[in-house]
């Protein structure tokens, strides 16, 4: 479904991503791991297509196409889907209507037709289950006055109405108490599917305590140095990043 | 990236309503003096007390000086180089809209106004004004069952001179300022309303100004009055034709709230605000006024100004009577040149009077964006009430937002909220929407009306499609 190809990237002309390579096949889960500063958010950015984010060098094919020659709107209609670490307020825009707009933009795109009101709400309350969401948050302006808590579970709420092909999670689990965790990680869970895949960028192991991953990749200095099962983020989690070899010694800070 | 969105790219704007109709056009001559007075008035075939009071107006002006204390830039105007009366030619004064000029019928309709009796809006009654004078006004004859007034000004003078006279001027008097005192002098249509006590008007009232005559100013003049327990919701709306020089639009707006009385007036302003290097478009100098007289009463202003090279304009409220409300709400935005200096004023003479300010002006391309308000406590106004809030939202770095709200307070016993923000429309926020699948321009678009909401639910309904539409359209090209 994704594959990357020695990918450079940089940011304000200081080069983050070193040449990445990757794979993601349909109905897996892959755990990108790694310290501050090693380029995790930025390759998850770079696939998003956001403004800012220079890819230099490498390839990157989503389905076979050249993701990097579409705009960030196109590649989410495409499938993709970013679950942001900070997610956006937007005063006076309710999440009803954001997300309203959201789909339909991609069932055009699909040439499926436009769902009206009445069927979106029905939508968007049957997938509010899956993240235990009130039905009020609805109304609310998108992200407004929202806890760090609900802003996450609503990210996992959207990609359940839009059920993209391919999910990416960045720092999903940052600022989550131990029973929200749970819950965004059942409804991650839920939507586990044999033709979707998801890319968990994480920074601690905590969180693939309750989603288990297929493949675990250690991201450091901008390079993936470290791939395997599950069992490398519990070794990671016991030994901490300086035990994997070209780790410690190379790490250099890098502004974020 | 390919096709980045980048917001500090703007383009032009789309102006749909720049087109000139061509019509015969009687004029006065160019410039301004008494003779020119003298002529306007005898073409409206006015009283004596109407010339005198334009005369006494224009003595008055001349001993005045243009403001300057406004937060915009402009080239010096000559007020002898304007058309201070343009008109189209009519054989006779029309009787029914039928007899109206076809070609005049058919610009309203361009504008999306038509006036023919067949196809009128249901529910709103219009007042089409044209240059220098209302062409017709529909749904008149329903109207006055109910003994609802609506009119044109210059009809009101010679049908209605008692209400004229009583009123006029008792809100914005000709001593007012340079540009009340200009209009006072030269004025030539304009809308007036009456409703008369304990009378809901069951529709919507509005008039459509329209400018199409060259280096012709236009000057026109509504009162409205809504007598005890009455209740009028009033719209405005206004286009002209794209032109490479600037044109003067100085009206005044005055309303009277008695006992019990409610009036709320919107406007939606898109006079053509000139092209995108800042060449041609309206000068909006305008000056509107309530005044809440009796008890209970209450004026609420609505605006949404898109339009203009230059807006000038504080709708405000004289809070006279005991428990009166004003309220104010507002947003102006502007783009490429475009200045706007705008906000209100609140004066609290009654007790426990209450007024709301809600502002929010959006600046894109080279934009700049004043509120300017005054909150004003007397002394006798015990319990007094005010709340502002003045948000500015700015798309690019180029433009500007400024904000001066005044606060004079004479009462121990008032109670003043004053909240203000600025913020920028954030590349994470459009990217945010983009990575759901929404393009660049429907998401500045969303964000956009989303900062406006507030206001926008104050408008009628037709209206408030409209004016999300208007916004649209004039943000258009605002991100590249």
């Amino acid at each position: 479904m994704l594959k990357i190809k020695d990918l450079h990237a940089e940011v304000e002309g200081v080069e983050i991503l070193h040449g990445i390579d990757l794979e993601v096949n349909a109905g897996e889960v892959h755990a990108i791991m790694g310290p501050n500063g090693s380029g995790k958010s930025t390759l998850a950015k770079v696939l998003a297509g956001r403004e800012g984010y220079r890819v230099t060098a490498g390839a990157v094919l989503f389905e076979g196409r050249n993701l990097l020659d579409m705009p960030p709107e196109e590649r989410a209609r495409e499938g993709i889907f970013l679950g942001f670490q900070y997610p956006v307020e937007i005063p006076g825009v309710s999440n009803m209507y954001f997300l309203k707009t959201a789909l339909n933009a991609i069932r055009r795109h699909r040439g499926l037709d436009e769902l009206d009101a009445i069927d979106f709400l029905a939508l968007a309350r049957q997938k509010m289950k899956l993240v235990e969401m009130d039905e009020n948050l609805l109304n609310r302006a998108v992200n407004e006055g929202f806890s760090g808590g609900e802003k996450k579970r609503s990210e996992i709420f959207q990609m359940a109405v839009l059920e993209p092909k391919l999910a990416i999670l960045d720092e999903t689990d940052s600022g989550l108490d131990i029973d929200a965790l749970k819950i965004v990680a059942q409804g991650v869970n839920a939507m586990r599917r044999p033709d979707r895949a998801m890319i968990l960028v994480t920074h601690y192991q905590r969180l693939l305590n309750y989603i288990v991953p297929d493949v675990v990749h250690v991201l450091l200095d901008g390079r993936i140095v470290k791939s395997g099962g599950k069992e490398l983020a519990l070794e990671l989690e016991e030994k901490g990043y300086g035990w994997v070899p070209n780790g410690a010694e190379k790490r250099q800070p890098v502004a974020r | 990236m390919a096709n980045a969105p980048n917001i500090e790219e703007l383009a032009g704007r789309e102006y749909k309503y720049g087109f000139v109709t061509r019509i015969e056009t009687e004029t006065v001559p160019k410039g301004l003096n008494e003779e020119i007075i003298r002529m306007i008035s005898a073409k409206k075939e006015e009283p004596e007390f109407m010339l005198e009071w334009r005369l006494q107006a224009y003595r008055h002006w001349i001993t005045m000086k243009e403001p300057t204390w406004a937060n915009v830039h402009y080239p010096p105007i000559d007020y002898q180089d304007i058309y201070y009366y343009a008109a189209p030619k009519l054989k006779s004064r029309p009787k029914s809209i039928d007899e109206v000029d076809p070609e005049l019928l058919e610009t309203y309709e361009k504008l999306g106004i038509p006036l023919r009796e067949r196809e009128l809006l249901a529910g709103v009654a219009v007042d089409a004004v044209f240059d220098s004078i209302s062409v017709a006004t529909t749904f008149k004859e329903k109207l006055a069952e109910l003994g609802i007034i609506f009119c044109s000004f210059s009809e009101a003078v010679r049908e209605h001179p008692d209400l004229v006279r009583r009123y006029l001027g008792s809100v914005v008097p000709y001593t007012d300022n340079f540009f009340a005192a200009l209009n006072s002098a030269v004025f030539s249509d304009g809308s007036f309303c009456y409703i008369p006590r304990g009378v809901r008007c069951p529709m919507e009232l509005s008039t459509y100004f329209r400018i199409n005559a060259a280096q012709t100013g236009q000057f026109e003049r509504t009162l409205i009055i809504a007598d005890e327990g009455a209740y009028v919701s009033y719209l405005e709306g206004c286009t002209a034709p794209v032109r490479d020089e600037n044109q003067l639009h100085a009206a005044v707006v005055e309303l009277v709230a008695l006992d019990n009385a409610t009036i709320k007036y919107s406007t939606v302003q898109n006079w053509y605000p000139g092209d995108k290097e800042g060449r041609g478009g309206i000068y909006n100098f305008v000056t509107k006024r309530g005044k809440c007289l009796g008890v209970n009463s209450r004026i609420s202003w609505t605006q949404v100004e898109t339009g203009s090279a230059i807006t000038w304009k504080y709708p405000s409220c004289i809070l006279l009577g005991d428990n009166s409300t004003g309220e104010f709400y507002s947003v102006a935005l502007t783009n490429n040149y475009q200045q706007a200096d705008t906000g209100t004023k609140m004066i609290h003479i009654g007790r426990n009077t209450r007024s709301t300010i809600v502002s929010k002006g959006i600046s894109a391309g080279h934009g700049q964006n004043t509120y300017r308000g005054l909150v004003k406590i007397m002394k006798g106004a015990q319990n007094a009430r005010n709340f502002s809030r003045c948000d500015s939202l700015l798309i690019g770095d180029k433009c500007g937002a400024h904000t001066f709200p005044y606060i004079e307070v004479r009462n121990r016993t008032a109670q003043m909220e004053h909240e203000a923000s600025t913020s920028k429309i954030g590349e994470e926020q459009i990217f945010y929407c983009q990575q759901r699948g929404i393009d660049a321009e429907a998401a500045v678009s969303m964000i956009v009306n989303g900062f406006c909401k507030e206001v926008f639910k104050e408008l009628p309904m037709e209206f408030a499609v409209e004016a999300q539409k208007l916004l649209g359209v004039s943000l258009e090209g605002s991100v590249g």
